[in-house]
């Protein structure tokens, strides 16, 4: 996405010279669109920002009360559990996606016998809501559920435990389901990717004698770079907006053990209605993508110079 | 040794295209099983009982068939409406010089990329606000205008390599903007339009977090948290909400058997350029 920005400049059509007046409807045809993402989007964030600083409960009026809530947040132990398992998601379930999408993608991407209906294999889920995925899993997970029926039949019974409902195990048991409908999603991503790559530059470096390892590292890596950048960004953003899965298989709990920051922030506005709080928590939620994605983009610049 | 080697390949990803569809399969195989079955043998254990009073119960007793109705009811004009304005934005943003076009590109895009939390107290409050409240009409107005620069920044990308001549030989015929808009850019604009509808189609119609935030009424949840509820109503009636799942998820893989093309270049339609 950000390879595409840069080049972002209009065709040098031979139009109207550029002293000429836009028509009232080609400003309207900007402009109606914009107005409607502003009354939904950048005119509520901006109100986001500003009731992180207040005290509200959605019945009265909002108290503006500073960086009360920020301070409060601080030494909040539930939201410190939730903050520590929103990295371990971003890791695990980002990481590993990427990883098992690009796997895939570098397994499937030559045409041969079979490979189609691999593809489709591993890509169906995602065309399921998250609420079916984890009801579909929910059913692996129960008591004497088919994780269960497995575990016994290789003589594993020392391990079965209540696999949702047990601390230890709850958050793993939410990524799991969350990483079998991603992997598919990434691969996709991956395989468009690698479809773009001028196949002379395999040529060229199989000439040389690079093995599929070096052509790995020194050829597709470097070519998947505009690609690398979606899929990070595309990967960020979705770890950090998680939310449905871990709602419809555990609301965060049990005692907040796979607790995520968007669940403990919908929790808290919506049934504790702590509005001013929840707010902040959201800011968080923002500030973390801000600075994951802007992190990468310097990084990225700075390799370019 | 070739042969070993192609032999192990499809070993491998037969069992991981079966790691991946079991699971499904498992539930649709669960959703025919009687109570009784299933209270006798676990979830776990093969079928032995075959009925089909599941789906019934879960389209009349479990409210799936209203739950769907409402899924339409939301998730047709939201596509529609934003792959609208969508086209109208990106038309004239990428073949005027519109000034400050890129920003306002940018901008529409950034609208899309925010993390939802930060908009759901403002928008819960705005439709309260506006009387919207608990209305179908809250949601599509949040689809739309969530959904809109997504949208946007694609067929913008996709506009604007379209061959300019064409256009310039319309105005020479004496075309208005609108025309040159109708007549010839959406038709040329189509497989891009397909692609977003396509994947437009499955985002609205999976969502949960929108709708549980403007929407508060069971009567008037759509599929997605409609099937949360199910799931509370049928606690141990396992092959019930099994049943609710499938029904959840046939128009989404009906959509992608459809356009199943479209719908795996729209993916990709954003991330190579």
């Amino acid at each position: 996405m950000t390879a595409t920005i840069s080049t972002t400049s209009v065709t040098p059509i031979r139009r109207r010279r550029r002293s000429a007046r836009l028509s009232p409807l080609l400003v309207a045809f900007v402009l109606v669109p914009f107005a409607v993402e502003s009354v939904w989007v950048f005119w509520p964030a901006l109100q986001g920002f500003w009731f992180s600083l207040t005290r509200w409960d959605g019945m009265s009026p909002p108290a503006f009360v500073g960086t009360d809530n920020y301070v409060e947040l601080a030494g909040d132990a539930t939201f410190r559990g939730a903050l520590v398992n929103t990295v371990i998601w971003l890791v695990l379930f980002g990481g590993l996606s990427v990883l098992g999408g690009f796997g895939m993608a570098l397994v499937l991407q030559k045409e041969r016998r079979g490979v189609g209906f691999y593809r489709a294999a591993l890509f169906t889920p995602v065309v399921f809501s998250l609420v079916v995925t984890a009801l579909v899993w929910r059913v692996f997970y129960q008591p004497d559920g088919v994780a269960d029926t497995i575990l016994r039949a290789v003589g594993l019974e020392s391990l079965i435990r209540p696999w949702l409902a047990d601390p230890q195990t709850a958050l793993y048991a939410v990524i799991l389901p969350a990483l079998w409908r991603q992997i598919g999603y990434v691969m996709v991503l991956f395989l468009a990717g690698l479809k773009a790559i001028d196949p002379a530059l395999h040529e060229a470096a199989r000439m040389d004698g690079a093995n599929s390892w070096q052509r790995l590292r020194h050829v597709t890596i470097p070519q998947l770079k505009g690609v690398n950048a979606v899929v990070l960004s595309v990967i960020v953003i979705d770890s950090l907006r998680s939310f449905d899965i871990v709602w419809s298989l555990t609301r965060g709990g049990p005692y907040h053990s796979s607790e995520l920051l968007s669940t403990y922030m919908y929790s808290t506005a919506f049934q504790s209605l702590r509005l001013g709080y929840a707010s902040a928590i959201a800011v968080v939620i923002f500030v973390l993508a801000l600075a994951v994605i802007l992190g990468y983009l310097v990084r990225a610049f700075r390799e370019e110079a | 040794m070739n042969k070993l080697r192609t032999g192990a390949f499809h070993t491998c990803m037969i069992l991981l295209s079966l790691l991946w569809l079991g699971p499904v399969l498992w539930v649709v195989v669960m959703s025919t099983r009687s109570f009784d079955d299933i209270a006798a043998h676990g979830v776990g254990s093969l079928p032995r009982s075959f009925t089909l009073d599941t789906y019934r119960q879960a389209w009349t007793d479990g409210g799936e068939l209203r739950a769907l109705i409402n899924s339409m009811v939301v998730t047709v004009p939201s596509v529609v409406l934003s792959l609208g304005l969508a086209a109208m934005a990106a038309f004239a943003l990428s073949r005027f010089r519109i000034p400050g076009r890129r920003t306002i590109l940018l901008l529409m895009l950034a609208g899309n990329l925010l993390p939802p939390q930060i908009l759901l107290i403002p928008v819960a409050k705005f439709s309260e606000l506006t009387g919207l409240y608990d209305s179908l009409w809250a949601l599509i107005a949040v689809q739309v205008g969530f959904g809109l620069g997504f949208y946007t920044f694609v067929l913008h990308g996709f506009m604007r390599d379209l061959p300019g001549e064409i256009q310039e030989a319309a105005t020479i015929d004496g075309a208005g903007t609108a025309q040159i808009f109708t007549k010839v850019m959406l038709p040329l604009t189509r497989p891009a339009l397909a692609a977003l509808g396509a994947l437009s189609f499955t985002w609205i119609f999976n969502d949960l977090l929108w709708a549980i935030t403007v929407l508060r009424t069971d009567d008037n949840m759509p599929v997605t948290p409609a099937l949360l509820a199910l799931q509370g109503q049928f606690v141990s009636s396992w092959n019930v909400i099994a049943a609710g799942t499938v029904i959840a998820a046939v128009p989404t893989v009906a959509v992608f058997l459809r356009f199943q093309r479209h719908f795996v270049s729209g993916l990709a339609l954003g991330a190579v350029k």
